[in-house]
């Protein structure tokens, strides 16, 4: 299908399904059946996926220039552990069939179970859900800052949601306006704040001008919302903290507190002041993931981090109550696995898995049977709240995999619509 | 409004031997639109990013007016970085567009209401303000865009390579839009690029920065006339500048068999036997013999009434790349040997080690 001997494919997956794409046409010419319909954000430029031996991938024009830095970055970005999608390949030199060039292209991978903000409502936004968006936003802004990223376009749109047990984790998807310095200055950081609160402002109104957004949501108060999310997190994980240096218990408080927040210091700096009367510690090197590494070092599981910590939660209950004191950690998270984990995913039908990931499955299992338990005043056993779960709660959900619909709201040509409302009532 | 002062302010990141930009000085007046141009890495991001705040001033000062912002935070500096990727909202009318950011900010509705109107009609857009941005062109989209900004009224746009993400017509379209509407509103503008036609086509004044020095600040005139060295002299220009060495004989400057007269108070500031000439491509006779500098033709561009001709020539055994203007019809074809001379009082010259103007007049083009 490819109609030019020219065509120029950078990438890192050495995927030849890559060649099957009819690169010879405008992407927005693209005939039906290479191209996937999924929910996405306000765009600057077209963006239209498609399938791609066995998985779907994202598609951007965009110049030459443009594709090749945002690839760059992304591998950058992955390279060093902080969520984002994945740069499948940069398409340049692309003709027509009659060899008029066309724009370059960016292929990223779809992230699987990703949701972006506007697919996480069936009428309206409601508020707890736009909070605990602007929370999970506020995380990944300061994981990005940590490393040196400065985002320069900070917003709903520009991210995708993957659920995570009752939160949500965040994932950078369009890296074209950001930078990576070897430190940020303050000002770069309240600034790309500042971004973040103005454009989240800006799509929680347009949700409400189209009557998306529940009436109990403020739409300015929930975007203020990030700026004191981020502004706690990023004291916590990097600020300095004083003290006697007889109370050298507050180092391990300090770390306790990372670990609970789902931060490992790699790096503290410790110093004496006052000839040696007090102690000042500060968090060097942070890494994110400190219950994502755990579950996975002992079961193998890969989930975000607090369907981790759910996860992980439950697995030390099981020792607790089941298991031998003495038995070590390993081999008690084993038989969690063989006996509680595996039979819970192995229940789910095969025709139910594209719902939800298994440890989201797992996390929203445990919900219900703590209500079943709850309304029914007893223990209600495992195998129970699982069938429950499946037939009450999995079965009525939509697929999110990989979403269908709503369709997308892009809009790339002008189309005469004639508003008869005043403006002035809507400013 | 208000002027923008660069005193002495330098950017040394750690564990750089050189400054990113080194005690820059520069002032911009009240309504003016300076250009900051250079090729990458020369410090000019970096300049307007310390102006926005966003990057720390480790020597000198920044002012903006009278007042020194240089530990001002970026919202409380009452400027606007103007960017390419404001999103529209399409569910939100054009006017919500330009005045939603206002409303976080707390104005009350009627101000609002006036600012956004106000702004509008500035950018043509009064009888768009109850449209929503679908049914609006690209440009007009742009101007949304622009609107954003224009709405806080800010003592000073900054713009950072704003136009880099569009194609080339529409980039063409909003440069001039942009240029004409900020003249317009008499806003002190600060605009980066690395395109130099971009900057000789906006800037009331272009700075010319090369490793974190400023080159030269002056009108695209002064730039082009009488470029202050020979980096100068070879960034501005498209095509650029012809540059290669020459003797210094008596009376002049020799190369290849050609001489030209250049006054010996130009030539008494060399600091050795040789300098660097400059001569146009506007300001270059072509001969097919006689005296003059033999060159190889590779290649002649043919644009209609003009053409460009691009050859090389050997100038003490190097290789020099030659480009001269030609006449788009009748002219010599690839492959031809012709000997060129560049017009009597067009030549810049340069001295050979510091690279510094030699010549004191500027040199107005032919034609």
């Amino acid at each position: 299908m490819t109609g030019s001997g020219s065509l120029n494919i950078t990438s890192a997956i050495v995927d030849p399904a890559l060649l099957d794409l009819p690169w010879n046409l405008p992407l927005d010419t693209w005939p039906d059946d290479s191209i996937a319909t999924l929910p996405k954000g306000i765009s600057r430029h077209l963006v239209r996926f498609a399938h791609l031996g066995g998985y779907v991938v994202a598609i951007k024009e965009t110049s030459a220039d443009i594709a090749r830095r945002e690839y760059e970055l992304l591998r950058t970005l992955q390279r060093i552990d902080v969520p984002c999608v994945e740069p499948v390949a940069v398409i340049t030199n692309r003709t027509d069939d009659d060899g008029n060039g066309l724009d370059s292209v960016l292929v990223t991978r779809h992230l699987k179970f990703s949701l972006p903000y506007r697919a996480l409502y069936s009428q309206t936004l409601r508020p707890d859900t736009a909070t605990r968006l602007v929370d999970a936003l506020a995380v990944l802004l300061v994981r990005l800052h940590i490393v040196g990223f400065f985002w320069g376009d900070v917003s709903l749109s520009n991210t995708l949601f993957r659920r995570d047990a009752g939160a949500f984790a965040a994932y950078l998807v369009d890296a074209e306006t950001g930078s990576i310095y070897e430190t940020l200055s303050d000002g770069q950081r309240e600034h790309d704040l500042e971004i973040a609160r103005v454009n989240i402002a800006g799509e929680l109104l347009d949700l409400a001008a189209g009557g998306r957004l529940d009436e109990d949501t403020d739409p300015i108060d929930v975007s203020n919302g990030i700026i004191a999310a981020y502004r706690t997190l990023w004291t916590e994980l990097t600020g300095s903290q004083s003290f006697a240096s007889t109370e050298r218990w507050r180092i391990a408080e300090r770390v306790e507190r990372l670990n609970e927040l789902g931060f490992d210091i790699e790096e503290l700096a410790i110093k004496t002041d006052d000839g040696g009367s007090q102690v000042r510690i500060q968090p060097k090197v942070v890494d994110a993931g400190h219950h994502q590494r755990r579950l996975l070092r002992l079961t193998g599981l890969d989930a975000e981090e607090n369907q981790a910590r759910r996860l992980l939660n439950d697995l030390d209950a099981y020792r607790s109550t089941h298991v031998d004191g003495e038995v070590d950690e390993e081999l008690a998270a084993h038989e969690w696995l063989a006996t509680v984990f595996e039979p819970v995913v192995r229940a789910i039908p095969r025709e139910l898995k594209g719902k939800l990931e298994p440890a989201e499955v797992f996390h929203q299992m445990l919900e219900h049977r703590w209500f079943l338990s709850q309304n029914e005043s007893r223990d209600v056993p495992l195998a129970e709240a699982v069938s429950s779960y499946i037939d009450t709660v999995l079965r009525h959900r939509r697929d999110e995999a990989t979403v269908i619909d709503p369709p997308t709201g892009a809009f790339t040509l002008p189309i005469a619509i004639v508003d008869e409302d005043d403006w002035r009532d809507r400013v | 409004m208000a002027s923008v002062t660069f005193d002495k302010a330098s950017r040394i990141y750690p564990g750089q031997a050189r400054p990113a930009v080194d005690k820059l000085d520069l002032d911009v007046a009240d309504g003016e639109f300076l250009v900051l141009v250079g090729p990458s890495g020369c410090g000019k991001s970096t300049s307007l990013r310390m102006l926005a705040g966003l990057e720390e001033v480790n020597e000198g000062s920044i002012r903006i007016g009278d007042r020194d912002v240089t530990d001002v935070p970026p919202k409380d500096r009452d400027i606007a970085m103007v960017f390419q990727n404001y999103a529209l909202y399409p569910h939100m009318t054009v006017a919500e567009n330009m005045g939603f950011a206002l409303k976080i900010a707390g104005v009350n509705k009627e101000e609002r209401a006036s600012r956004v109107l106000e702004a509008a009609k500035l950018l043509d857009l009064e009888d768009y303000l109850g449209r929503k941005p679908k049914a609006l062109s690209g440009g007009q989209r742009q101007r949304v865009a622009m609107g954003r900004a224009i709405v806080r009224s800010p003592q000073v746009f900054l713009m950072d390579e704003p136009l880099s993400n569009l194609d080339a017509k529409l980039r063409v379209q909003t440069r001039t839009q942009i240029a004409s509407l900020t003249r317009r509103l008499g806003v002190t503008t600060v605009y980066v690029t690395h395109d130099q036609t971009e900057a000789l086509t906006m800037g009331d004044r272009i700075a010319v920065l090369k490793d974190g020095i400023l080159q030269q600040v002056g009108t695209p005139r002064d730039l082009y006339a009488k470029p202050e060295n020979v980096f100068v002299a070879g960034f501005i220009g498209s095509p650029a500048m012809n540059l290669f060495d020459a003797d210094i004989v008596d009376g002049g400057l020799k190369f290849g068999t050609a001489t030209a007269k250049v006054d010996r108070e130009t030539l008494a500031g060399a600091s050795g036997k040789k300098v660097t000439i400059g001569v146009r491509p506007e300001d270059v006779v072509v001969a097919k013999s006689g005296e003059g500098l033999p060159v190889d033709v590779d290649i002649v561009e043919e644009l209609g009434a003009d053409g460009y001709l691009y050859g090389h020539t050997d100038v003490d055994g190097n290789r020099v790349d030659i480009v001269v203007r030609v006449d788009g019809r009748v002219h010599p074809n690839a492959g031809d040997k012709v000997v060129i001379t560049p017009q009597p009082d067009h030549i810049h010259v340069f001295d050979l080690e510091s690279g510094e103007r030699l010549s004191k007049k500027a040199v107005e083009t032919s034609k």
